[in-house]
């Protein structure tokens, strides 16, 4: 692999060459890839923050029975909010738009994506987007009470604002597939020589994969919230019961898009997690091809799962028992993952700085959230706990005990590389405590409530729930307390002098190999591959 | 290398991966469109009858010549990346002209059609498709979201093609004159266009070369692929009509 890259520190980094433009023009419309995973990230890790505080308040008024804080239609309004939020505004466009944008071009060994105008139009789609959503807030008949799923006849005859709410999913949506065909484009062309698909790094497979969802899931999406949108303003009639309409079709359209989404979810967590792994443990990752064929296949059978959101709905036994089936085949490539990650460890020479203790706790807190997938995922068991807390604890374990907490680690893994500087350990591990102890605390007790039938979504609830509830509402002051540690000691980082090491870690992929933070078009002179990715040994290929 | 070429944005043009994300592009509308075939096929399947009658309100004729149009357009748009295949750029102009202007018969057409629709009173909505059977509002609804939303796509080509007419009709100078400072800065790894293999040959260790080529060809080249991109988009609106028309018009 060539060297000259890494010498190179004397021209600017991408921070310092701002394009034509400069101060903030220069970075709202840079085509950097790298300035566009900085703009993404600012807004993605805001709306991350204000969503958690929307359920602090949520928990915080089930604290009591009764009213607490607000009233119900408040508390209907939070969590949709808090929904539409974190799925759209920060989970979904999350791990691609930050870290993908910042990081494939670089790992791939390119100067930047395909398209770096079509990715900069992305990153301003994602932005109308959220205005767009935040205006339907204050505008209109006010904030959208539908929860994040807009379920018709509901969400057709709610009197809050849910036409330009599903505008903006539309837009965001389009943001997304916009993304996915750059970043398939990218792969595609732009790899360096001898960067054959077998010595890409597993993130960019990872994020090949979610790639290909994005663009063949999320135009599902968009029809149906333009349906939605229609059937507002002009009552067409198609997803309407009194005009002739079907709302079971809206509820197979939706998840046709958003049970995949999950998938554009968690997927790239997963190549985050392929990456950090053979960089602390010193060895080459276990099962290379096996992981990157299940990210495929992950991405193939998650397409034709749907049906198990709607084991209730009233469709048919034999639909039912196949999309089980589905559903637990799908288990398997995750299986396939975790066991690899394991693996990888087996030998290794393990070091766990903040960015590998937020890696590892990833592996427990998404393997409780993949097997209690099971419990709702087997017909005879999801009849009982459909639409109740256990749900919330299932997902909120897979979404924020996977998916965040690997943002965690990623944000922590790249910070020197992104920004150039170090940070302390100390109150990251400290920070870590409170999440991992504050996550249990919260999500657990979700499990038991769940169990014995506490539904989802409801303002009050019997009294026997009260003590679960309120274990549940102290994790989340813990939870929240390690979020806010974490971020202050984030930002507060962005201030360390400037200094770190081009590759602080040890790390073997192409983006350890340029200086800390990359130059503008990263390298110098284009590498020649000439191993696969995790070749901590000089082992040659994989 | 100097620094200023350095500061430059990444200019990078890949012809097959520009066909290759519009490619990816057209999968994302065919999806779009997917969904309301498959709400299409749904509701034929619940009122076969209602549908049935419903169809035959719709004029086969107008259908028919909108047929037509748009069959026609996508042959005038196929015509047009030949001409420019054969640097002929105002056959190519005249037949993209001819396009878009068919594209837009195609829109009055609509115009027509759908205000008779309305002056009958058969829109979503409305107080006589009320007293109907449910059926049939639905394929009105089904009707007017198909058509409308296609319509949409229409007028977003015809503006594609004004704006890729515009283009290719400015006359470009003859030749230009390129100054190579030092051979990295054409980038000259990886595959280029035509232009930048004519680049290689270049001394490489040459400190001071210029290089003459005739722009015409370059612009030309850089042109067609715009070109070809905006035709393939114009044939998915075509292929989707091919597929509203006997759904909508025919089949009863």
């Amino acid at each position: 692999m060539s060297h000259s890259n890494a010498d190179a520190g004397a021209r600017p980094s991408y921070l310092e060459v701002s394009g034509r433009r400069t101060g903030i023009l220069g970075w709202i419309l840079s085509t950097d890839h790298k300035r566009i995973g900085i703009l993404y990230m600012s807004l993605i890790l805001g709306f991350f923050l204000v969503a958690l505080c929307i359920g602090l308040l949520m928990r915080l008024e089930l604290l009591l029975p009764g009213p607490t804080i607000v009233q119900p239609n408040t508390y209907n309004a939070l969590f949709t909010l808090h929904g539409v939020i974190m799925i759209f505004l920060f989970i979904v466009p999350g791990i691609p738009a930050m870290f993908g944008n910042f990081f494939l071009p670089i790992q791939i060994g390119a100067k930047d994506v395909s398209f770096p105008r079509l990715n900069l139009a992305s990153w301003w789609l994602y932005a109308i987007g959220a205005v767009m959503a935040l205006l339907s807030l204050f505008t209109g008949g006010g904030v959208p009470d539908t929860g994040w799923t807009f379920y018709v006849p509901f969400s057709l005859r709610t009197g809050t604002n849910v036409p330009l709410a599903v505008l903006a999913v539309f837009v965001m949506g389009f943001s997304s597939i916009l993304t996915g065909l750059n970043f398939i484009t990218t792969i595609h062309r732009l790899r360096a020589p001898g960067m054959s698909w077998f010595r890409m790094p597993l993130f960019v497979w990872s994020l090949y994969a979610t790639a290909w969802i994005q663009i063949l899931a999320t135009p599902i999406l968009g029809i149906t919230v333009l349906l939605v949108f229609l059937e507002r303003l002009f009552g067409i009639g198609l997803f309407d019961p009194a005009k002739g309409g079907d709302p079971l079709l809206y509820q197979h359209l939706f998840w046709i898009y958003s049970h995949p989404a999950v998938y554009i979810m968690i997927l790239p967590a997963m190549g985050v997690i392929s990456e950090i792994f053979p960089t602390f443990a010193k060895q080459k990752i276990f099962g290379y091809k096996a992981i990157a064929f299940s990210s495929l296949a992950i991405a193939f059978v998650g397409y034709l799962v749907w049906g198990h959101h709607m084991f209730t709905s009233g469709i048919s036994d034999t639909s039912r028992w196949i999309f089980s089936l589905l559903t637990f085949i799908v288990a398997v490539p995750s299986g396939i993952k975790v066991f690899n990650w394991v693996a990888t460890l087996y030998k290794g020479a393990i070091e766990v700085p903040p960015p590998m203790l937020f890696a590892l706790s990833f592996i427990f807190l998404f393997s409780i959230g993949g097997l209690t997938g099971f419990v709702v995922g087997a017909l005879a068991t999801d009849i009982h706990i459909h639409d109740t807390y256990f749900v919330v604890a299932h997902f909120h374990y897979v979404m924020f005990g996977g998916v965040g907490i690997a943002i965690f680690a990623a944000l922590l893994y790249w910070f020197p590389k992104m920004f150039g500087r170090m940070f302390r350990y100390r109150p990251f591990f400290i920070s870590w405590v409170f999440i991992f102890v504050g996550f249990n605390t919260l999500y657990f007790p979700m499990f038991i409530m769940g169990w014995l039938g506490m539904p989802r979504r409801y303002y009050d609830y019997m009294p026997e729930f009260q003590i679960w509830h309120q274990i549940s509402t102290v994790g989340s002051w813990l939870l929240a307390t390690g979020v806010f540690i974490f971020f202050i000691y984030f930002v507060k980082s962005l201030r360390a002098p400037r200094g770190a090491p081009d590759n602080p870690w040890g790390g073997t992929t192409l983006e350890w190999r340029v200086p800390s933070p990359p130059p503008a078009e990263n390298f110098i002179e284009i590498p020649t591959v000439t191993a696969g990715p995790y070749d901590h040994h000089g082992e040659g290929d994989v | 290398m100097s620094t200023a070429t350095l500061h430059e944005p990444h200019v990078h043009v890949d012809a097959t991966g520009a066909k290759i994300a519009m490619w990816l592009f057209l999968f994302t509308e065919l999806l779009l469109f997917g969904g309301l075939f498959l709400a299409y096929a749904v509701f034929r399947t619940y009122y076969p009858a209602d549908f049935h009658y419903a169809t035959t309100t719709l004029s086969v004729s107008i259908g028919a010549l909108n047929t037509a149009l748009l069959l026609t357009s996508s042959l005038t748009m196929v015509l047009s990346v030949a001409a420019l295949e054969r640097l002929n750029r105002r056959l190519s102009v005249i037949l993209l002209g001819v396009t878009a202007l068919l594209g837009i018969l195609f829109l009055v057409n609509k115009y027509f059609e759908w205000s008779a629709k309305f002056h009958h009173g058969l829109y979503p909505g409305s107080q006589d498709l009320a007293l109907h059977p449910d059926g049939e509002k639905v394929f009105y609804g089904l009707y007017f979201t198909m058509t409308g939303l296609h319509g949409v796509h229409v007028l977003v080509g015809v503006g594609v093609l004004v704006v890729i007419l515009a283009m290719i009709a400015r006359r470009p100078r003859r030749t230009v004159s390129v100054p190579i400072a030092a051979p990295t800065a054409l980038a000259l790894q990886g595959d280029g266009g035509p232009l930048w293999n004519q680049a290689a040959d270049v001394q490489l260790d040459a400190v001071d070369v210029t290089l003459v080529y005739r722009e015409n060809q370059a612009v030309a080249h850089r042109q067609l692929i715009k070109l070809e991109n905006a035709g393939l988009y114009w044939h998915l609106v075509d292929v989707i009509w091919i597929f509203l028309f006997p759904l909508l018009y025919l089949i009863s």
